[in-house]
This record gives structure tokens, sequence and C-alpha cells, in this order.
């Protein structure tokens, strides 16, 4: 146990600054007594010039690496892998922050703590994502889920915002619980924390005979912990009403960038640390990835507003991404990293379109308020189209690209069954995605249809990921051969 | 008297877990919000003794400060501060209780289930190693300073970021407009 040497704090340094520009931002939030305009503008450019010099910090400090680098006495991790992810989240950190212009602002709620908040959520991620023991990616995971609570909860004068904090609040502490007792039997078997050498602790507490059941019962509990963050089901009956009732920007940072993160985890603790117990755990997942596809997509179909809509269709999408995770194959490795990048800037897109739409006290979310969309607007209406084209999985776009190559890599890995449910439910999901963009290009409006708000820097956004979105359907190449550089070492 | 002292600390345990379960189920079933808080003191300081139990005196001395000192004052501030008389009662989980005691009693016959018989092999934290710093003797609480701080430091760090967040939530959401 030697003292921790100056360069592992240096290394640190992304995350360091993250979290310090989160406490200048609560500072100077707090000088402004005005609730909107240009306070909100200013609060809104200096979050995203952090997520920006975070992002160079982490090129700079902790980028090109071919040999991972564990520093701060086994706690963190420098690899190819937790890169390509922190590069991924602040991105998704910074789509979120283009998406909440003018919305905060219009509900009169203060902006400092609003994005200091996102930016103390990212820090949480990014320590997340290169955490290397049990212990740290907890505490960091908290970090992330504690930020996302308050957010889901800011509009606070709004009942269903309050309702969707306090279910997130409430299951989430309850889930944490559970994946932290799940840690605390496998230390109790293993006596180490450390992903380097839990497998094969886990291996000789196995072998000692009474360890098993610890064992069992330890890794079932952490698994269950973390398949409630990715929302699957059977744990993911918080997913709907938190994202209908939190402000729809929080709603896209849920879905993008809490989602990201977690898998990040699940695959590394899966992969890493419970290496020993790869056919069990694939055969857990391969269950839950069925059931997931099956119920999320289901349940979709039944949905008349249009962020429930996309909370089922953020369900099933996780058990698609199940579907590369469970392979243990190189090939859906970097499929997973592929598709959540790709449906890091679809989802992105789809939600921009409905804070376009949006009016307080959740007006406009409802299928109706999307009909003849695209005479209204026909931009808007096109790049919709485009990301739920996406979603469903049809060429040219990057969440067909994505699908193909993890039920491809599923089929390679013998595992064929799962990709067929993937494919027969991708094709249930055409109804409810085709229902909307029949609404917008077939249906026309009535008089009560209401007009899509005039923010030039929002449309702009959702315009950046439908382009995004097709150019990685047309060129999957360069994110590809990323995605191939990023990988853990298999199981 | 040989019985005591072969038996002694077992005993101890057995008496002082049975007491933190019991007070803590007292915690949730007391209609007097007041009872409630004292339960909950009584299962702090049980809970403390087992710690004291595992020689880990440090950490049973801030469960004692921290929950039984500081926690506890707030408590019973927060209950004297709202008029609970006011509030009316309603029954919110009513329709799933039958649900969740069933899902609840099997939990508990699982894990009673697996772990009756299992050897939990040897404590991980023997009384020796709790007490020295690289091999050479210390205090429990320099003990605990040494992993804090060194082995531990990034976590214990991210803790603070954390309690900040916690902090400024309660502020958020409480603050009136």
């Amino acid at each position: 146990m030697t003292a921790i040497p100056i360069r592992d704090f240096l290394l640190l340094a992304p995350e360091i600054f993250l979290a310090v520009a989160g406490m200048a931002m609560l500072v100077a939030g707090s000088y402004g007594r005005d609730n909107g305009g240009n306070g909100h503008r200013g609060c809104s450019v200096c979050a995203v010039a952090a997520l920006a010099m975070t992002g160079g910090l982490v090129f700079w400090l902790q980028g090109g690496r071919e040999v991972p680098e564990v520093i701060l006495s086994g706690m963190f991790v420098l690899d190819g892998y937790a890169f390509f992810w922190k590069i991924l989240l602040l991105i998704a950190a910074t789509l979120t922050i283009f998406l909440s212009e003018r919305f905060v602002a219009e509900g009169g709620y203060r902006p400092g703590e609003y994005y200091a908040l996102i930016l103390f959520a990212t820090t949480g991620m990014l320590l997340m994502v290169s955490g290397f023991n049990l212990l740290s990616i907890w505490i960091s995971l908290e970090l992330m889920a504690l930020s996302s609570y308050i957010l889901a909860g800011y509009f606070k004068h709004q009942l269903k915002s309050t309702e969707a904090a306090l279910k997130y609040f409430v299951l989430g502490a309850l889930s944490s619980g559970i994946l932290l007792y799940g840690v605390s039997l496998l230390y109790g078997a293993t006596g180490t924390l450390e992903l380097a050498g839990l497998s094969d602790a886990l291996s000789l507490a196995v072998a000692a005979g009474d360890g098993q059941v610890l064992v069992a019962l330890g890794w079932l509990l952490l698994a269950m912990g973390l398949f409630f963050k990715v929302a699957v089901v059977p744990f993911h009956v918080w997913t709907p009403d938190v994202y209908v009732g939190a402000p729809t920007p929080i709603t896209s940072f849920l879905a993008i960038a809490s989602k990201a993160a977690s898998f990040a985890v699940l695959v590394r603790i899966f992969y890493q640390g419970l290496a020993f117990l790869t056919p069990d755990w694939q055969w857990l997942t391969a269950a839950l990835a069925t059931i997931t596809m099956i119920w999320g997509n289901l349940a979709a179909l039944t949905q008349k507003n249009v962020k429930r809509m996309l909370a089922y269709s953020s369900i099933a999408h996780a058990g698609y991404v199940l579907i590369g995770v469970l392979t243990a194959t190189e090939d859906g490795q970097w499929a997973v990293l592929f598709y959540l990048a790709a449906y890091t800037f679809i989802t992105a897109g789809a939600f921009g379109t409905v804070v376009l739409l949006e009016r307080r006290a959740y007006a406009g979310e409802t299928y109706e308020d999307y009909a003849g969309l695209a005479r209204r607007a026909p931009f808007l209406a096109a790049s919709m189209m485009i990301f739920l084209l996406a979603l469903t999985g049809i060429p040219p776009t990057g969440g067909f690209v994505g699908k193909i190559y993890l039920f491809a890599a599923a089929v390679e890995a013998g595992w064929v069954w799962v990709a067929v449910v993937g494919v027969l439910t991708s094709a249930i999901s055409l109804y409810y995605y085709m229902g909307l963009i029949v609404q917008m290009y077939l249906k026309d409006a009535e008089d009560t249809t209401p007009e899509p708000l005039y923010a030039p820097g929002l449309l702009a956004t959702v315009g950046l990921c439908a382009v995004i979105t097709v150019l990685l359907g047309l060129l999957p190449g360069p994110l590809i051969e990323l995605a191939k550089g990023s990988l853990l070492p298999l199981p | 008297m040989e019985f005591l002292t072969a038996h002694g600390p077992a005993l101890l345990f057995y008496l002082f877990a049975a007491m933190a379960l019991g007070s803590a189920v007292l915690v949730v079933t007391m209609r007097n919000p007041m009872y409630g808080a004292l339960s909950l003191l009584v299962s702090f300081l049980s809970v403390a003794v087992l710690f004291f139990l595992r020689n880990a005196e440090f950490v049973a001395v801030v469960q004692i400060f921290v929950y039984g000192g500081g926690i506890m004052v707030l408590f019973l501030f927060v209950i004297m501060l709202i008029n609970l008389h006011r509030l009316h009662e309603v029954r919110m989980f009513a329709q799933s209780a039958p649900l969740g005691i069933l899902v609840g009693v099997l939990l508990v016959a699982l894990f009673v289930f697996s772990f009756v018989g299992v050897g939990f092999g040897p404590a991980l934290a023997t009384p020796e190693n709790m007490v020295s710093v690289e091999g050479q003797a210390a205090g429990n609480s320099e003990a605990v300073a040494w992993l804090l701080y060194r082995q531990y430091l990034l976590p214990f760090e991210v803790a603070s970021v954390f309690l900040l967040v916690a902090m400024v939530g309660a502020v958020i959401l409480g603050r009136r407009n």
C-alpha cells in the first residue's frame, strides 16, 4: 500500500475538471437573479464549453493507449474501451444541453443548478466507465443516478415530474441496494473487489465448495442491479412513467447517456469481473433479451403518447443491445459499441422533435399532435421520419447497420434463436413507428394541433442528428473501425 | 461459566442481531412516529455493538456518533416540526400488498435456505489486520485512515461530490420559487 503518485491525479484531470466546472456553475448560477433570458444562454454556453474542454483533456491524457493502465491503487483503468465511452458520453451530454435550450427558461426554472447537475451526472458517468473496482464503479453509478433523480424532478410545479422523480428515486435506491448486496456477497466469497482478480478468485471460491452459494447469489443480485439501470424487462417498470414525467431533454439524457454508461459498466463487469461465469450470464442475458424485445415492442403498440412510445422503444432497444452483449465475441462487442453510438444520435434527435412540439403542461405529446406535420414543418417531419426508420432498422440509416451487425454476431456465435426473435420483433415495431409517420404525412392537422416551436438552435441539433443517422447508414466504416479498436479482452 | 466464556461472543451476536432486526421491524409498524424514531435508535445502537464484536471499534463509534447522534436528532426535529396530526392517512399500496408479502416471504426463504449450513470461511478482516498498518501495530482508526486515504481514495472523493449533489438537490426540490 504505497502512496498514490501525483501522476495518477494528473491522469484523472478530465474528471476532476468536469466536477470543478459543475461546482463553478453552481456558484456562478447563484449570482444571476433572473430565471430566463441571458442567464440561461450563458449557463448553457459555459456547460458546453466545459464538456468540450473535458473532451480535449480526455484526448490529451487518456487517449491512444494500446495497453490498459490501472491507476489510483487499482480503482481506475485507462483503456481504449473507456476512451470510446467517454467521448460518446460527452457528446450525449452536449446534445442534451442543446435540447435544453429555451425549455428550462420557458418553465421559469433556474438554469445554473440544472446545467451543474448535468455536469455532475456526466462526471459520474466518466468515472463509471473507467471504474476497475466494484466499489468505485458503484459510487460513481450513484453519483450519476442521484443527479438524474433530481433532474427528473426539476419541473417541480408539475405533478408528473415530481412523480417521475419519486418513482425513479425509490426504485433506483432499491436497485442500488440490491446491487450493493450482491457486491458484498461476492466480497465475502472472494475477499476482493477488483475486477482484475475477481474472476480467478471466483473460480477458487466455487472450487472450495461452500463458496458456490455465495457466488451464485452474489452475481445474480449484482446482475439484477445492473439490468435495472439499463431498464431490461422485468426490471423496467420505472421507465415509462419516468420518461414521460421528466423534462424531455432529461428523458433524452436518461435514454442515451445514462443507458450507454450503464451498458458500458455492465459489459465491463460481465466480461472482466465475471469472466469465470460466462456461460451462466450468457443464458440469463439471452432469456432477458428475449422477453425484453417481445414485451417492449408489444407494449409500445398500444401507446397514445409519443414520449411513452419512445420509452417502450428504448426498453426494446436495450433488449437488442443485450444480444450483442451475450455473444461474448469481438464481433458482438463492437456491434454493441456501434449500436449504442448510433442510438445516441437517433434518440437525441427523436426527443428533440418532441421538445419542439411540446407545450407547457405536457401538451403536444399525443400521436394526434403530429398530424399534418409534413405540411406545417417539412424539415422537422423528414428528420423525425429518419429517426423512426432508424429505430425500426430500415436502410439507409445507422439503426439498420447496427441491427444487422448485432444479429449477425449472434448468428455467428450460435445464438440463432435470439437473433430470430430480434428480427421478428423489429417487424412488430414497424407498426407503431409507421403509425407516427402516417400521422405526419397522411393526416391533416386540426385547428387545435399545436404549431412547432421556432428555435433555430434546436432545429439545427435535430437536423445534425438526422444527418449523422443517415451518414452512419451510408458510411459506417469509420465508426466500426473506431469501435473495433476499443474492445475489452474477451471473457 | 465455561459455556459462557466459550460461546459468549456468539451469544452476544445473536442477542444484538435479534434486537437490531426486531427494532427495525418496529420502525415500520409503530403508528406513533416518535416511537418509530426511538426504535430506529435502538436498531442503530445494536448494529454498533455488532461492529464492536467484530473488532471494528472505529466504525462502531462512528455509527453511534453519526447515526445515533446526528441523524437521530434530525429525525426527531423533523417529527416535531411537521404536524403529523393534520396529515390524513392514505393507503397507497393496499392493492399490491399480498403480492409484496408473497415476494418478500419467497426472498427470505431463498436466502435462509441458501445460507443454512454454508460455511462462510475464515473472516477476511481478522482482529490483527484491523489494527496494523504495513505490518506495524497501530490503532483501529489509523488502520481505517490508511485504507480510506490510500487504497480507497478515489471512491472516498467521489462520495464527497455525491454528498454535494445530494445537498444541492435537497435545496432545489425544497425551495419555494
